[in-house]
């Protein structure tokens, strides 16, 4: 007989995996890359093909020529990365600018932090912020939802979102009722029928997939349900305290990036807590963070700054909520 | 909803494949290789030598100080030596070899299969009984039975639990014991609940044995202060912490034990040893044994002489599959991987298991990806993921900080981490330093 194999206890494993994980996430992102195609067209096809194709790409050059190490682009990681960048800008920008983002995210936000599971920030969030601050023109221009040419050519019409037009009507001070009378109403933004970043727009899709997370155990309620309900509540009061100037909280849930942000981006496990009570305070923060910029700062969506904000947070977090101990008091 | 333990837990697949397979009596081997060290505590004084004769039942290892255990021969015929041998820990330790001859047991032991109902020992003689016949807990902890039953000054003991979870996948040998020793199991506990003077003793059986828990409360229906509780199906629940929790709903302070929240724990095949001992004066010399696997032929549940060579379980079950790639001595989850074949039973073997070559095989290592999952699993509360980040780097302070020492060692964290982190081989390694430290301390 052979040699047997000795090892430590436990002797089998779930089977579950890191890659099982990643692709998880990017088998629940497919519904909110379907809408999107439908809404914007060929454009968002490319874009989305140029980040997760340029992010694979940098994430296997730089293991196997900068670290030396076995490329584990395999794992899915990075094209989840590069579909979340994808889908937080919008379908017109160049391609070029894509590919810069796309360094950006995986050779700054998370190679040179060592890699999956080292990164302290949201590589895509890092990735887009990084293309608003460069390109602020093409970073806030919108291409024009279900525009007759968008399967056609990439340079779709532009548009508006409704998250930029509230700020900039509020900004020149109209009424707040004559502005929200010249946005979609809100059964086309929960169906994604708006202009916004490729992946954002539909509430439903994207929920479709929160489903299949949680389904999967792949993610847990806390930190979705915390962001949104969070964005709710706050923009609510804003909005019955001062009528006038907030929108709704309907409103703010389904317009701009909330729902991706809250299911997509802050649960990214690298960055959220590690605790239930964590989590939870994580999400509330980045709701109220959120609504505060939106309502309050220069930008008309607060949702990625915020969640970059919170990741900063994430290791305080995690060393002063620690989850409930077993046995914990003294009798 | 069924009651289960407050905190963690997992569900690895059961495959209780030797559920069926009633319990058998193993043939007697024609040697034994008796372990002078197979109970927690200090290992026994060996009180025979080379080239006595002993009778099955003889003691031929006296127990060396408060935490130890008698130890008896389990075959008649001669001892020919006492030397160190390979035990299931891979070291070698002292151990009584004894050549087979014949099956001669020592005087007033009493073989037969009656059921003996009446207990007429005091309290202070069953707890000697108990010390005298070597028992120990039989569901792999090898805690020595007669000191839980000799409650500390100031403490009192209020519940008798009787654990019979056996939440391992695989395992079967408490479960057959349920169906086929019920009225001396039964008897076992009253034994118990007079020697710790309780008058509350509850059956912890989980749901995955619908079986053994009907049988159970029907032999307790009519008898008071006994109760089957049904449990769900959770690992790590055969742990008494855990079970204490189920049951009771109260939780062990860290650092202390089950009697200090009155509760007092007994595994089903010690219950069965203790009603031996008492009623048939029958020291422990066998214990019922699940032999299993996916490829093995006949899984089986053998009742075993102590000190059998896994060698002969192994052909009695159908011989070694030609795919083996892995020997646990135990379940899954907690068994301990044999490097030899030819090392004995002893008294904390519940279970053989084989596993083949493609299961044996450890996942690659990745990076933590803070997934939270070992976190939620934990039934300690603990934080898996930091303690191993914490081992690997040899930060054994903040590991003591962040409470190693509550680990059970129940290997939830390790089964579910999907970067597939040897979480428990650092947190382990860390219990060991973290002890070494502590005692360093205290003896300043
Ligand atoms: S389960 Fe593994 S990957 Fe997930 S947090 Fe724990 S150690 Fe990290
Ligand atoms: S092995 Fe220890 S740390 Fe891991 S889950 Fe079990 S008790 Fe928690």
């Amino acid at each position: 007989m052979n040699k047997l194999f000795v090892s430590p206890s436990p002797h089998i494993h779930s089977g579950d995996s890191v890659s099982k994980n990643m692709y998880g996430v990017i088998i629940a992102l497919i519904p909110a890359f379907m809408t999107s195609v439908w809404f914007f067209g060929i454009g968002s096809i490319v874009i989305t093909l140029a980040a997760v194709l340029s992010c694979v790409l940098f994430e296997y050059l730089i293991q196997k020529y900068m670290f030396k190490t076995a490329p584990t682009i395999s794992d899915g990681s990075a094209i989840l990365t590069g579909l979340l960048l994808a889908f937080n800008i919008p379908t017109t920008v160049p391609i070029w600018m894509i590919i810069t983002g796309s360094l950006v995210t995986i050779g700054i936000a998370k190679m040179s932090f060592g890699g999956l599971g080292n990164n302290p920030f949201n590589p895509a969030l890092v990735g887009r912020v990084f293309m608003l601050i460069s390109y602020p023109v093409q970073m806030t221009t919108w291409p024009v939802p279900m525009s007759d040419n968008r399967f056609t050519s990439i340079d779709g019409l532009t548009g508006a979102t409704p998250l930029g037009v509230l700020k900039e009507g509020l900004g020149k001070g109209d009424k707040l009722e004559t502005i929200l009378s010249q946005m979609p109403d809100l059964g086309n933004m929960f169906l994604g029928n708006i202009g916004g970043s490729a992946g954002e727009i539909s509430a439903i899709a994207l929920l479709i997939g929160f489903v299949y997370l949680l389904w999967r155990k792949i993610i847990t309620w806390h930190i979705p349900v915390s962001v949104i309900g969070s964005v709710f509540i706050f923009s609510g009061i804003l909005h019955f305290a001062n009528p006038e100037l907030t929108a709704g909280p309907v409103f703010h849930i389904l317009a701009g990036g909330v729902m991706l942000g809250a299911i997509y981006m802050a649960t990214d496990y690298v960055t959220s807590p590690m605790t239930i009570t964590g989590m939870l305070i994580y999400g509330i923060c980045i709701g109220i963070l959120t609504v505060l910029i939106r309502v309050f700062g220069a930008y008309p969506e607060g949702i990625s700054f915020a969640i970059l904000i919170m990741n900063a947070f994430t290791p305080l977090i995690n060393l002063y909520v620690k989850p409930k101990r077993f046995g914990r008091v003294r009798s | 909803m069924l009651k289960t333990f407050s905190i963690g837990g997992i569900h690895p697949p059961e495959n209780k494949l030797s559920v069926s397979a009633a319990i058998t009596e193993l043939p007697i081997p024609k040697t034994v290789v008796i372990p002078l060290a197979q109970h927690l505590g200090v290992p026994s004084k060996p009180i025979v030598q080379k080239g006595d004769q002993v009778k099955v039942g003889q003691l031929i290892a006296q127990s060396n100080g408060f935490i130890s255990a008698n130890i008896h021969a389990s075959v008649s015929g001669k001892v020919v030596k006492i030397e160190p041998s390979a035990d299931s820990t891979g070291y070698k330790r002292d151990a009584i070899f004894i050549e087979t001859e014949g099956d001669e047991w020592m005087d007033g032991i009493d073989r037969s299969a009656t059921l003996v109902k009446e207990i007429k020992l005091d309290r202070n003689a069953i707890i000697d009984k108990i010390a005298q016949s070597g028992i120990v807990g039989l569901g792999g902890a090898t805690f020595p039975s007669h000191v839980k039953t000799m409650v500390p000054k100031g403490k009192k003991a209020e519940y008798l639990l009787i654990n019979g979870v056996e939440c391992e996948p695989y395992l079967t040998a408490d479960h057959r014991l349920m169906l086929e020793k019920t009225n001396e199991l039964v008897v076992g506990i009253q034994i118990l609940m007079k020697a710790l003077d309780v008058k509350k003793a509850i059956i912890g059986i989980e749901n995955n044995k619908p079986d053994a828990i009907a049988i159970m409360k029907e032999a307790v229906k009519n008898i008071e202060g006994i109760k089957v509780q049904a449990l769900k199906v959770q690992y790590p629940q055969g742990g008494e912490k855990q079970l204490i929790s189920a049951v009771l709903g109260r939780e062990v302070p860290s650092g202390g034990l089950p009697i200090d929240i009155g509760a007092v724990v007994y595994n089903v095949g010690s219950v069965f040893a203790i009603y031996e001992a008492v009623q048939k004066n029958k020291p422990l010399v066998e214990r019922v044994v699940t032999i299993t696997g996916k490829q093995v032929k006949k899984p089986s549940n053998f009742k075993v002489r102590i000190g059998t060579s896994v060698l002969e379980l192994i052909e009695q079950a159908g011989g070694l599959p030609e795919n083996t790639g892995k020997i646990l001595n135990g379940g899954p989850m907690m068994g301990k991987a044999l490097a030899q074949l030819d090392v004995p039973v002893v008294k904390g073997s519940s279970g053989i298991l084989l596993i083949p070559e493609q299961e044996a095989i450890r996942k690659e290592v990745f990076t933590c990806i803070r997934c939270t999952k070992c976190i939620s699993v934990c039934p300690m509360g603990l934080e898996p993921y930091l303690l191993g980040i914490e081992g690997e780097k040899g930060l054994y302070d903040k590991m003591e900080n962040d409470r190693v020492m509550d680990c059970i060692e129940c290997g939830s964290c390790s089964y579910v981490c999907p970067a597939g982190r040897p979480l428990l081989d650092y947190i382990r390694l860390g219990k060991g330093k973290v002890g070494q430290i502590i005692r360093k301390r205290n003896t300043k």
